[in-house]
């Protein structure tokens, strides 16, 4: 679907993406992980031709990206960014409608096919009841749902999501991953998206891609492979723990939290104990910041 | 779920073409010679009238001048609402983007140097606001023509142009001074009813032009990247919209001057009541624009007859408070 080679991106003189390879298959759900800054949100731009690359291709369906028009492009993919707030008052409806734009350009208003469409986005994305809306009264989360839901009203089969979940609050952060997880196994639909939330991302996908903070690839592959101690260690600079979630088995990461040497706790602690018995409390007494010894 | 938007949706096509037919009978009826209905109705439809000089005033005068009314405050609606949205700015009006300063500058400059022929002082305008126009295109283009850069080389463009003009004023006799400021306040008493004909046929193509880009419009309100991905050709659509609006501005200059306040107000106005989406929006403001410039030119004819006040003073003292009564309203009932 997507087939990404030697891809070469730099904005002026820094170079951002060097040496890219990437190939998404139908059907699957790839997630692309990364420190700020490290070239996800430019390796989406390029992904829809928005940008053109600087070495290597990009192509989509076959065909270069950039050879497609917009229109052609939009049936094939569609887009959730972190939408910028818009300044006129468009009701919920005509905004996810907006949605129908490249499957209808016209004039004569909305078809039966578009009203369906809409009205099935609205449905999916938890947002029927704000239809009469404006999306200037809406809060953060619920115009982001509305950008969702025009994502989906465009019924492209692929679907790429650029942090499109930091804004929600965890109980529709869910419900958006559950859509996808739908989205992705009922309806063959393929989802790449650019995330923070790792273990979100590990839960969902059946691949990752982890960018150094210099936008080098450090590890592709399925979720286990690729979230690992070192690899994370080598993408983000700090120390993350990893073990299998009790109740699903994909990647847990806990980062390890350390705290300041600059700010010691002015606390001396002599911990009577054994070895087996101390070692938890220990480890906790000493990333607090506390001076400590033991002995029987 | 009511899906054609809101409850109202519909009702500007009957409410905005009875507001534009109460516009042109007050501004047919207003002047500083009182004529009874009974004789404009006559003059209109032609039935013998009691004094033929009334006959010319409604038929000669009055007409041409509402149809010339009518064209500048439509032309003026519809391109601020596509300017406002082209900028996804509500600030924005049909003026923002260097039309004012050159068309004011290239008619200023035909005024002060006593070019007397009559269609001299629309066609300077309209150079000067062509020129200003494409300027500000290209030096925006240069850096992939953004809102933010276009109104930045806009006000760049017409700040020059405003220097030059305060220039040519200062040095100006006073008597041609005087003309110019009154074109510069708006004024639909200078223009020849021999444009009105080919002025109509230009505004009536830009506004086709302009209409047919409705849903690219609404596009790009959503941000130029968010256009892009739902399928719009962003750098055509942008064009073709500059283009439309910019001639739609130049002839509403050329006929009457700087006509302030209608571009900026109506499409707001529009929007309070009917919803932002431009294929209302355009038409609507087109409308509202037509009826509003026709009253307040009834208005300018007759408060200090048989002397006019420039009509863009009257949009201004009027539809301010008219405007701030509408927020009002908006804030307390939503």
């Amino acid at each position: 679907m997507i087939r990404i080679r030697g891809l070469w991106f730099g904005y002026g003189e820094r170079p951002v993406l060097q040496g890219l390879d990437l190939a998404v298959a139908a059907g699957s759900f790839v997630s692309v992980l990364g420190p700020n800054g490290c070239g996800k949100s430019t390796l989406l731009r390029l992904v829809r031709g928005l940008l053109a690359p600087d070495r290597g291709e990009v192509l989509l369906g076959g065909a270069p990206v950039r050879s497609l028009g917009r229109r052609a492009v939009a049936r094939r993919l569609a887009v959730v960014p972190q939408a910028p707030p818009v300044p006129f008052p468009y009701p919920v409806w005509e905004a996810v409608a907006m949605g129908r734009f490249a499957r209808s350009p016209g004039l004569g208003g909305l078809s039966r096919d578009d009203r369906a469409a809409v009205r099935r986005a609205l449905a999916l994305t938890d947002t029927l009841d704000l239809a009469d809306r404006r999306v200037t009264e809406l809060s953060g989360g619920e115009y982001q749902r509305v950008v969702l839901a025009r994502a989906l009203a465009q019924e492209s089969p692929l679907l790429l999501l650029d942090e499109a979940t930091s804004h929600l609050d965890i109980q529709h952060r869910l419900e958006v991953a559950e859509l996808l997880l739908r989205l992705n196994r009922d309806e063959a639909r393929t989802i790449v998206q650019v995330t923070h939330d790792l273990d979100l991302a590990g839960e969902l996908s059946d691949r990752v891609l982890l960018l150094s903070g210099s936008g080098e690839p450090v590890a592709e592959g399925a979720p286990d492979e690729v979230l690992t101690p070192g690899a994370l260690h080598r993408a983000f600079g700090v120390p993350i723990h990893v073990d299998p979630n009790p109740f699903s088995g994909a990647p847990r990461l806990t980062p390890v939290v350390r705290r300041s040497p600059r700010q010691p706790l002015d606390l001396r602690v002599h911990v009577v104990c054994g070895g087996g018995s101390g070692a938890a409390l220990l480890r906790r007494l000493t990333l607090a910041g506390v001076r400590v010894s033991a002995g029987p | 779920m009511n899906t054609t938007g809101r409850r109202n949706g519909g009702s500007w096509a009957v409410v905005l073409p009875a507001l534009l037919l109460a516009g042109l009978a007050f501004a047919l009826w207003a002047g500083s010679l009182r004529l009874p209905w009974s004789e404009i109705l006559a003059a209109l439809t032609g039935r013998p009238v009691s004094d033929p000089t009334h006959a010319a005033i409604v038929l000669r005068i009055r007409l041409p001048r509402a149809a010339l009314a009518a064209v500048v405050g439509a032309s003026l609606g519809a391109a601020g609402s596509a300017f406002q949205g082209l900028l996804r700015n509500p600030l924005a009006d049909p003026y923002i983007l260097g039309v004012s300063g050159g068309a004011a500058l290239g008619a200023v400059a035909a005024l002060t140097l006593g070019v007397a022929a009559p269609a001299v002082v629309p066609g300077a305008a309209f150079a000067g606001a062509a020129l200003a126009l494409g300027f500000v295109y290209l030096v925006a283009r240069a850096h992939r023509a953004s809102p933010h850069t276009l109104i930045l080389s806009g006000v760049m463009v017409g700040s020059f142009c405003s220097a030059l003009l305060l220039f040519l004023l200062w040095t100006a006799p006073a008597d041609a001074a005087r003309t110019a400021l009154f074109w510069l306040a708006g004024d639909l008493s200078g223009a020849s009813p021999g444009l009105l004909g080919p002025a109509a046929a230009w505004a009536g193509i830009a506004f086709a032009a302009l209409w047919l880009q409705a849903p690219a419009l609404d596009l790009m309100t959503q941000g130029e990247e968010v256009a892009a991905d739902l399928g719009l050709d962003v750098g055509r659509a942008r064009l073709l919209l500059f283009a439309a609006g910019g001639a739609l501005t130049a002839s509403a200059v050329a006929l009457a001057g700087l006509v302030g306040f209608v571009g900026l107000v109506v499409p707001h106005a529009v929007r309070m009541l009917w919803g932002p989406g431009h294929r209302r929006l355009l038409p609507a403001s087109a409308l509202l624009g037509a009826a509003f410039l026709l009253v307040s030119d009834g208005i300018a004819r007759t408060v200090l007859a048989p002397a006019e006040v420039p009509v863009g003073v009257v949009t201004a003292l009027f539809g301010a408070p008219f405007f701030l009564y509408l927020l009002r309203g908006r804030e307390a009932g939503g």
